[in-house]
């Protein structure tokens, strides 16, 4: 069968390029790059090319570039040990409401710790407000954490304006950059950054590896405790291969980054156009300041994890943001932000379009999807009408797992 | 994360539909966990005088559990009378379907409550 993927936000193919890259790195130049001898320097070499070159992918100096597991564990160092040493200075920490789970499970940690954290709205086209932000900051802020994009409906958040309102009161800025390293052009002594996190395998790197950066002169802890590699920041022998892999992806995207965005923005908004022609269907997010490969489109009436796994059959890979889809059984945070009721964040699809993707993938996937929403909706007891209102209740917890 | 006969069931469910002028309707689910059932049924009576569910149709918005579990519901349902079918359980459903994933279990509870509003439904009409 044909498959076509079209699940980019959830993680890409690594590049060809970088996967050569990264090769020598398994069995030749295996060297520990803690080691003194020769093998050690070799890793220690490439090691420090790379991270020059990540560093000077976003405008920082290397030193401010520590390598990590992904996006959660640059999200996790970041907020824990930003906010542990400097309680004494205050306790409070400003995030968004449609933050990814990285972050905000953080931020709940944390409060479980004696720290005070407001959580932003955002808006109904998917953005958060640097007016509300700068209202919400108190004499004892010491963090804002706002993400770049957001993962699921891709909209772009003004984190230059942040930054400027964060600097200017001394309060620290992450943002969580894993959807948007290595697809737009990110500066971060301009925006006025003081960490970001990121993740290679959102941009054709491989999995497992990622980074943060830290300006110079932020007082951080280490998160992870050992043999005090990447300046007693991150312990733990660095994956030399996978670093490599990140940093050669990184100049890859970056280098066809223009070209990229062009020809992916051409057949999303082709693609947003042809579903919306299904009827009682509307596009979630707004469609300006938005990842150029980002669609993310609700239909009445039906259930995601159904159109994902009859998109799956006729072999087309998406996501949705229902409940069905997550362990939790609660459907998508962002789209609630968004203000979508219950009953339409369960019809949600998001499609992410990468650089395989092409016009006839979204022809085939526009054949296909308005026979599956129809076959889904001759099934499904709701139409225009309906009255569900005595089924919009809290979930109630039982014996059985959950009860209706 | 599902059985291949759980999916068999989603493809190509069966009784799938409304019954016009039911004898009893069972409208069940929740609109947050984004699943909701309604299940309409016809009785009748068997050889031995005993009322038996002669027809049983669903409506489903939900996941492919709760599809796949309201289909194989309707087919172990059809033409047994409302004391066995009121003794189904959410076990026995989701054996038929080679098991679901440990989240999913509900859904097959799901499916029971709907067929139990629906003889609920028709009890009290006839009651009346």
């Amino acid at each position: 069968m044909r498959r076509i993927y079209l699940d980019h936000a959830a993680t890409t193919p690594i590049d060809a390029r970088a996967l050569k890259a990264m090769r020598p790195y398994f069995s030749e130049k295996y060297g520990n790059a803690g080691s003194l001898h020769y093998f050690g320097n070799e890793a220690k070499k490439a090691m420090e090319k790379a991270r020059a070159e990540i560093a000077h992918a976003i405008n920082a100096e290397p030193d401010e570039i520590i390598f990590t597991s992904g996006g959660t564990e640059s999200d996790n160092l970041a907020l824990q040990e930003i906010a542990y040493p400097n309680k004494s200075r205050g306790n409070h920490i400003i995030t968004s409401v449609f933050e990814h789970h990285a972050v905000l499970h953080t931020c709940k940690f944390l409060e479980k710790d004696g720290f005070k954290v407001t959580y932003l709205d955002v808006d109904s086209r998917g953005f958060i407000s640097p007016k509300e932000l700068e209202s919400a900051i108190t004499g004892r802020t010491i963090l804002v954490s706002v993400m770049h994009a957001n993962n699921e409906i891709g909209t772009i958040q003004p984190i230059a304006e942040i930054g400027k309102i964060c600097r200017e009161r001394g309060i620290y800025f992450h943002t969580d950059a894993v959807q948007t390293v290595g697809k737009i052009s990110i500066d971060v002594k301009k925006m006025n950054i003081d960490l970001l996190s990121s993740s290679a395998h959102k941009f054709y790197g491989p999995k497992g590896v990622g980074f943060l950066y830290v300006r110079k002169g932020t007082s951080i802890h280490p998160l992870m405790h050992g043999g005090g590699q990447e300046n007693g920041l991150r312990s733990g022998t660095e994956n030399v291969a996978g670093i490599v892999g990140m940093a050669e992806a990184l100049k890859i995207s970056i280098r066809e980054m223009g070209k990229e965005n062009a020809c992916e923005l051409k057949l999303r908004n082709k693609l947003i156009k042809g579903c919306l022609k299904i009827s009682d269907s509307w596009l979630n997010g707004s469609l300006t300041n938005r990842l150029a490969g980002n669609a993310n489109l609700g239909f009445d009436f039906v259930e995601g994890e159904s159109i994902v796994i009859m998109l799956d059959e006729k072999g087309i890979a998406a996501s949705t943001g229902s409940a069905c889809s997550t362990k939790s059984l609660e459907p998508s945070h962002v789209l609630r932000a968004i203000g979508l009721p219950h009953v339409k964040c369960h019809g949600s699809l998001r499609l992410t379009l990468g650089r395989s993707t092409t016009a006839r993938d979204i022809d085939y996937l526009l054949k296909v999807l308005p026979g599956i929403i129809k076959k889904l909706r001759a099934m499904s007891p709701l139409r225009k009408g309906v009255d569900i209102s005595e089924f919009e209740g809290k979930i109630e917890h039982t014996h059985e797992g959950h009860a209706h | 994360m599902y059985s291949e006969r759980a999916l068999k069931e989603f493809r190509h469910p069966k009784n799938i539909g409304e019954i016009k002028n039911p004898d009893g309707l069972g409208k069940v689910g929740n609109a947050q966990c984004g699943d909701l059932l309604w299940t309409y049924i016809k009785v009748g009576k068997n050889k031995a005088g005993k009322e038996i569910i002669t027809d049983i149709k669903v409506k489903t918005f939900g996941c492919v559990a709760a599809i796949a579990t309201s289909s194989i519901l309707t087919k172990i349902a059809k033409g047994i009378t409302i004391e066995e079918a009121l003794k189904i359980n959410k076990e026995k459903i989701a054996k038929e379907l080679d098991g679901l994933p440990p989240n999913k279990m509900h859904c097959s509870v799901l499916a029971m409550d709907g067929l139990k509003r629906a003889i609920e439904d028709y009890r009290n009409k006839k009651a009346k």
